[in-house]
């Protein structure tokens, strides 16, 4: 009734537009019925529902000061602190999760196609190419691509079919071929096939970063060999992705150059970046980002050279039964 | 022939044909029998009694022709004739089908079958080579891959991540001696100098048993030794850092000039060398801007 609402008004306090009023009160009585969304008037609803906000603010605080002296007044008898989920812990497990003493995995991975580059017999050769008629940003992104992988060469792709490359590559003793697949003037697919015969990797690839437009960056990358790094390549087809990369530079990495390659595998998705790292003290490092930046993600890994038709497929990422679950990869 | 004339007049001038396409520069016929494809007195095909074309299907070409002895007759109206495959064969047979036709449908009829030739042999031509694939993006799915992508970027914490695999891989001694922290060093002399010490305390206890008046002297030529013997290995340290140091650097300089940009160096003690190099590096850097570091 008129009676109720004025009663509620008067408590309500001040409104804004009354100029500087007095400070809001601190305990405020509602009828029991009342909620802010029911305020027809939008500044006054508004300002009720940061009031309320406030409010809870303030609640929320005392709770974690009352744990904190909780927690503190245990001591050594406390609970453990709880620790947040995030989508790595709650991953589904992967049945084919490596395990570092392995047996069967080191005794595949000592006869793979990789081998001979592990046990030093082969030095990474690499041909970087791209789809037909790349444009400017295509171009530039390969032509520092080579300068970030040592021992690479960058052809152009005049209409050739890539299985007729391929063997002459193989004449001509490349180890590893690299094409970057150009979609309206921006790179976005990477092919990466070891080349006697090896496995064929396709990956979609985004966020390019040319090094221009990479900010705060260094001067360019020298001509010393890079460290790599591989993280988060759990499971076989991780195991055999992160071989991949590895066999891409020499085995010998020249720590004076203090480089270091990237790739940095995060929820199926493939981080690369490309640093100089320097170090300030023992347990201090600094790092300065060169080089292009990219991400890929995979999509298929073939057995043989590269064969879309008639190739013996490892993996392909089919959309409706893998990702069906926002807590499975398979990298 | 009469009546051709009033049918361009009626059709073609005026706007009634059906066929008739006009844009700002030039009318076109999009009549299928039309042998120059654009709206004139002498190509229009519902306006000249007599008159061919050349149509290809499938890969074949086709002399088709209109003679007003058959202008009665719409299903018998168009006369096909098939051309060889041999091009000169061609223009022959076309030469001979339409021979005491006027000059114009000729003409354009030999043009008209070039034209079709060279497209046939282009196409035939583009299917040899390989044909880029074109795959339709799904919008949705762009647009979760792209949002989970920036969202495992935010997860990686890749710096981080690339600190710490670097600090460990200095742990496990993979750089070997080219990085010569003093906290290393100092461990590792203090403990030589507590094995040292050790066993000189146990020769001193069995001597002090022995001997109790000497005890002030041995103190003290204890004391000197162990000042001593510290301070030539701060020395040795020093020097030793510094040489390294000093070397490396000057490959680096080789290398590659001004990587420090004027950062404090590296290497602890021995601060009184160190302005010294400090100030050369300082004269080469470039003004240039921060560079990030972490």
């Amino acid at each position: 009734s008129v009676h109720m609402g004025r009663h509620c008004w008067a408590l309500i306090g001040p409104v804004p537009g009354d100029g500087a009023g007095p400070p809001a009160p601190e305990r405020v009585l509602f009828p029991p019925t009342f909620s802010v969304s029911e305020i027809k008037n939008k500044q006054r609803r508004h300002f009720m529902f940061l009031r309320w906000k406030q409010q809870q603010r303030k609640e929320k605080l005392a709770l974690k000061k009352k744990r904190r002296k909780e927690r503190e007044a245990l001591g050594d008898k406390a609970p453990p602190k709880a620790v947040p989920k995030t989508i790595e812990n709650q991953r589904v497990y992967d049945e084919t999760t490596v395990d570092p003493n392995d047996e069967e995995v080191a005794f595949d991975e000592a006869t793979d196609e990789f081998a001979p580059y592990f046990n030093r017999q082969t030095v990474p050769k690499i041909l970087i190419t791209t789809s037909d008629r790349p444009r400017g940003r295509t171009v530039r992104f390969c032509e520092q691509l080579a300068t970030v992988i040592p021992n690479s060469h960058v052809y152009y792709r005049r209409g050739l079919a890539l299985k007729r490359i391929i063997p002459q590559c193989i004449a001509r003793d490349f180890t590893d071929l690299i094409v970057i697949n150009e979609d309206r003037k921006i790179p976005n697919g990477l092919v990466l096939s070891h080349l006697p015969d090896g496995p064929t990797a396709h990956f979609r690839m985004s966020s390019v970063r040319l090094r221009k437009e990479i900010k705060r960056k260094g001067k360019e990358p020298t001509e010393h060999v890079p460290e790599v790094i591989l993280n988060n390549f759990t499971t076989r087809l991780g195991h055999s992705i992160g071989r991949m990369f590895a066999a891409l530079f020499p085995h010998n990495p020249q720590f004076i150059g203090r480089q270091v390659a990237t790739f940095h595998n995060q929820r199926d998705y493939i981080f690369f970046r490309f640093h100089r790292y320097i170090f300030k003290s023992e347990k201090k490092v600094g790092i300065q980002e060169l080089g292009p930046r990219f991400t890929l993600k995979l999509r298929s890994l073939q057995k043989g050279t590269f064969d879309s038709k008639f190739g013996e497929y490892e993996w392909i990422h089919k959309r409706r039964e893998m990702d069906r679950s926002r807590r499975k990869f398979h990298l | 022939m009469h009546s051709d004339d009033v049918v361009w007049s009626m059709l073609g001038n005026r706007q009634f044909c059906s066929y008739k396409m006009t844009t700002k520069t030039q009318n076109f016929c999009r009549n299928e029998y039309n042998l120059t494809g654009l709206c004139n007195r002498s190509s229009c095909p519902l306006a000249n009694s007599q008159y061919a074309t050349v149509r290809e299907e499938k890969g074949r070409c086709y002399l088709y022709m209109k003679t007003i002895e058959r202008a009665a007759f719409p299903r018998r109206l168009w006369e096909r004739v098939l051309l060889s495959k041999n091009y000169e064969k061609a223009l022959e047979e076309i030469d001979e089908n339409l021979i005491y036709w006027p000059r114009f449908i000729r003409h354009k009829c030999k043009q008209r079958f070039t034209k079709i030739t060279q497209y046939l042999i282009r196409i035939r031509k583009l299917t040899l080579k390989r044909q880029r694939k074109l795959v339709p993006l799904r919008r949705k799915i762009e647009r979760r891959e792209n949002r989970r992508e920036e969202k495992a970027l935010i997860a990686a914490q890749l710096d981080n991540a690339i600190e710490k695999e670097l600090l460990e891989r200095l742990k496990q001694d993979t750089y070997g001696d080219i990085y010569n922290f003093p906290i290393h060093a100092f461990d590792k002399a203090l403990q030589q100098q507590e094995a040292e010490s050790e066993s000189e305390s146990d020769a001193e206890r069995e001597e002090e048993d022995e001997d109790d008046e000497d005890v002030d002297k041995r103190e003290f030529v204890e004391a000197e030794d162990s000042e001593l013997s510290d301070f030539e290995d701060m020395d040795k340290l020093e020097t030793s850092s510094e040489e390294e140091q000093e070397e490396e650097e000057e490959v680096e300089k080789k290398a590659s000039h001004s990587k420090w940009k004027g950062k404090t160096p590296l290497k602890g003690p021995a601060r009184r060398k160190r302005p010294y190099i400090e100030i050369e590096y300082e004269e080469e850097t470039e003004p240039s801007t921060k560079t990030k570091t972490a």
